[in-house]
């Protein structure tokens, strides 16, 4: 019981290095899946195919291995950056393939004659998605994109693997000291579900306020 | 025609797949004229409508606007359509959007008009089409008659050259047809110009300065209504106005 106690600073950093991750993936992940569904409903070809590309390769491969690309990868390139801002990266770039197709199903369910509505009054297709069709396909993806988040949040543990601090990584000091391991993964646990609670009330309030009147 | 043409449609070809839906339509609309387009579903009508702004694409043929052809893409056809507004059967209000923002929108984000000069112009336009009083509604708080008149309205606020119909009344319930009718013949006596597919053969008579009969993707007719409905040529023609007049 005690190893919370004793080791809350450990545990706070953890704690912090994990919502940390958590939130600038996040903005990237939403900032690109935006992006990356705007291509792929584009009117231009090539934009289609980059969209289509950037899925189809961020969601099909394992984070894991996502993680070992741009951590050893990019270096090679001779791009050197701070292994959070690397773990921020690969986290926020996988999981903007998931975003991106979520928006795009959203963006489905608005139906045709509104962007259609939008175009013939003289707006051009940045305008009839950006004040038309995305606001209301955003009703619809809250809770996809909640759940998007919250995958995320968990997926940031895989950082610690690459010696970034967050919070699974501190179980490894923490069995050093000798602690109870169980104790310290039902700490660890309260603290993931912290976060995802944290997301899926933030998600419930934007429904309530933005999501679909019915 | 002694009127200046605004609307040209020459040659005009448009597959569905294998599916000739425009063959070789040629239709002139003048300035200030109302040109009512009927036929049987399937004849080609709505699209012929719809290709005027480019909603949809033809294969061979040009399409010319006020002299211009209609650009294909970009800024330019974006420019064109603000000229020509669409009011469509389903309405196709921004569900969004309160009832004067969905007629204040297209005119500060394209017309580049300030908010208040542009909400003081929509308030004009709903008066017009007597809804002033249901601005700050949303459109699903409407009836089928009161989205379509704010559609117009909408349609209006971009000053157009001209105005096209597709069923405009086709969703509608018959007791709102008539306030959407009347609507359109106000405008077509102000000197819209007016492009209307149309099952109304009451608006045809007594709006349309012409009648287009199309049957399988063909103009088969274009006369006075007049003469239409007195005199049809075709046969095509006489045994459409048969089966919808009998009742």
């Amino acid at each position: 019981m005690n190893v919370l106690t004793d080791n809350f600073s450990t545990f706070g950093d953890g704690f912090l290095g994990t919502v940390e991750l958590t939130v600038y993936a996040s903005v990237l992940a939403l900032v690109l899946g935006f992006l990356m569904a705007s291509f792929r409903v584009a009117p231009v070809g090539s934009l289609r195919v980059f969209g289509t590309v950037w899925v189809t390769v961020l969601r099909n491969t394992p984070l894991t291995l996502l993680f070992f690309a741009v951590l050893l990868g990019l270096p090679r390139f001779g791009l050197v950056l701070p292994f959070k801002v690397f773990a921020v990266l690969a986290l926020g770039c996988y999981t903007s393939a998931f975003i991106c197709e979520a928006l795009r199903s959203g963006i489905n369910t608005v139906p045709r004659g509104q962007g259609e509505a939008a175009r013939s009054l003289g707006m051009s297709f940045g305008q009839s998605l950006g004040l038309v069709v995305l606001p209301q396909a955003f009703r619809s993806v809250i809770p996809p994109v909640g759940s998007t988040l919250i995958a995320l949040a968990k997926n940031s543990a895989i950082a610690g693997a690459f010696s970034v601090t967050e919070l699974l990584g501190t179980y490894r000091t923490l069995s050093e000291l000798g602690y109870n391991i169980v104790w310290t993964f039902v700490w660890i646990a309260l603290g993931y579900l912290i976060i995802t609670l944290a997301i899926s009330a933030l998600f419930n309030a934007l429904e309530r306020k933005w999501g679909v009147a019915r | 025609m002694a009127v200046d043409p605004l609307i040209e449609l020459r040659d005009v070809n448009k597959y569905y797949g294998e599916l000739h839906v425009l063959q070789d339509i040629n239709l002139t609309v003048g300035k200030g004229e109302v040109v009512v387009v009927i036929g049987p579903s399937g004849s080609g009508k709505s699209t012929l409508c719809r290709a005027i702004n480019r909603l949809e694409t033809i294969e061979s043929g040009t399409i010319e606007l006020d002299g211009r052809p209609l650009p294909e893409e970009g800024k330019a056809l974006a420019k064109l359509r603000a000229e020509v507004g669409m009011v469509f059967q389903s309405f196709n209000l921004f569900a969004h959007k309160t009832v004067l923002q969905n007629v204040s929108l297209a005119q500060i984000k394209v017309r580049k008009r300030k908010r208040d000069d542009a909400d003081k112009r929509s308030m004009e336009l709903l008066d017009r089409v007597g809804l002033a009083s249901q601005a700050p509604k949303f459109p699903a708080q409407l009836s089928g008659g009161q989205q379509q008149r704010v559609a117009i309205a909408r349609a209006l606020a971009m000053e157009p050259k001209a105005l096209l119909f597709d069923e405009p009344t086709s969703a509608l319930d018959p007791e709102m047809i008539n306030e959407v009718l009347e609507v359109m013949r106000q405008l077509a006596h102000d000197g819209m110009t007016m492009v209307v597919v149309t099952h109304e053969m009451g608006f045809a008579r007594s709006a349309a300065n012409r009648v287009v009969f199309m049957a399988d993707g063909r103009v088969i007719e274009d006369r006075t209504p007049e003469e239409f409905f007195t005199n049809p040529r075709s046969d095509r023609a006489k045994d459409f106005l048969s089966k919808i007049l009998k009742h």
